[in-house]
């Protein structure tokens, strides 16, 4: 079991809400938390090793890149082809996010959930159509839901003495 | 081909497509990571530097920097969706929100018409708040927690 140490925390702490941007943006933050640029590049590709740290990068904004219709398309998958049929969804380029999660039955009956961003529901239907494509027989439904209103949105926020 | 975004006044042209797709994931770990990340896209250091600039300045962006996994950390993470009855719907959601471990939540347009996730440092306290929600709403909270995630990322075509 991994487990997170005090310079990893303060670490996490200097750059929740994200890297500066500058020339040197690891040398930054080890100033910032006393310690040296080495050390911060090490860490940090330690903690991508032990998987807290999931990637470095930017994440883009789909509403303002016009991708404003956002369905949720979700698919009832046969069990025994899930995992290796959700690797090949996730793998679409239109496909933001992949998820296989239980269902909840008999009211949900849906186990891949897929997210899916387009500049029209007409968009997001087309590439609804392509995912059931792929899926094949292996599907025995699917649904689409789209967000028609944002109700609440916060950030990641880790506390101090927790985990 | 460009776009214009809906929410700024600015066009995303191929270079931005071009940063933002390479940027999403593997942003290099060097001292000079803008200067190894230019080499790749054909740009100077400044170049890249000022791209992420703009389009984080403009919005395009909500992001820079590591993305943790709170749930590898030893926090817990669930979806949650609720069946709310059109005329409690304020009343409910305020109700939801106010607990501060939810992290996020969604209107959509379905018979389960609320979706929240719920972030909590144990995975024990997922089903606490679950059922304290349940108790102040009288109404049944779906738990839908992750058995298996695939992120490949997401291409902007310009």
């Amino acid at each position: 079991m991994n487990r997170l140490e005090d310079l990893d925390r303060k670490l996490i702490e200097a750059t929740q809400a994200g890297l500066p941007i500058m020339e040197s943006p690891y040398a930054s933050v080890a100033a910032e938390i006393g310690t040296t640029e080495a050390e911060v590049i090490n860490r940090f590709g330690r903690l991508i090793e032990q998987g807290f740290v999931r990637r470095i990068g930017v994440a883009p904004n789909h509403y303002a890149l016009g991708l404003i219709a956002n369905g949720m398309t979700v698919w009832d998958v046969d069990d025994r082809f899930a995992s290796q049929k959700g690797r090949e969804v996730g793998a679409l380029e239109f496909v933001s996010h992949c998820y296989l999660r239980s269902r909840v039955l008999p009211e949900w009956p849906f186990n891949l959930f897929v997210m899916v961003h387009g500049q029209t529901r007409g968009e997001v239907e087309s590439k609804r159509a392509e995912i059931a494509q792929l899926l094949g027989e292996t599907c025995r439904s699917s649904d689409v839901l789209y967000s028609t209103r944002i109700l609440k949105k916060t950030g990641l926020r880790l506390s101090r003495n927790g985990g | 081909m460009t776009r214009s975004a809906a929410h700024s006044n600015i066009t995303l042209d191929d270079v931005d497509a071009a940063v933002i797709n390479r940027l999403q994931d593997g942003f290099p770990l060097v001292p000079r990571p803008f200067a190894v990340a230019g080499e790749q896209l054909g740009l100077s250091e400044t170049q890249v530097m000022e791209r992420v600039r703009r389009l984080r300045e403009a919005g395009m962006l909500t992001r820079f920097g590591p993305f943790f996994d709170a749930a590898a950390m030893g926090g817990a993470f669930c979806l949650c969706a609720m069946a709310v009855p059109v005329d409690r719907f304020e009343e409910v959601a305020t109700k939801v929100n106010a607990h501060h471990e939810v992290a996020h939540n969604y209107e959509r347009a379905h018979r389960l018409n609320m979706w929240f996730v719920l972030a909590t440092e144990f995975s024990d306290q997922i089903e606490a708040v679950a059922c304290e929600i349940e108790r102040e709403t009288g109404l049944r909270v779906l738990r839908l927690p992750k058995l298996e995630e695939f992120f490949i990322g997401f291409k902007v075509a310009a």
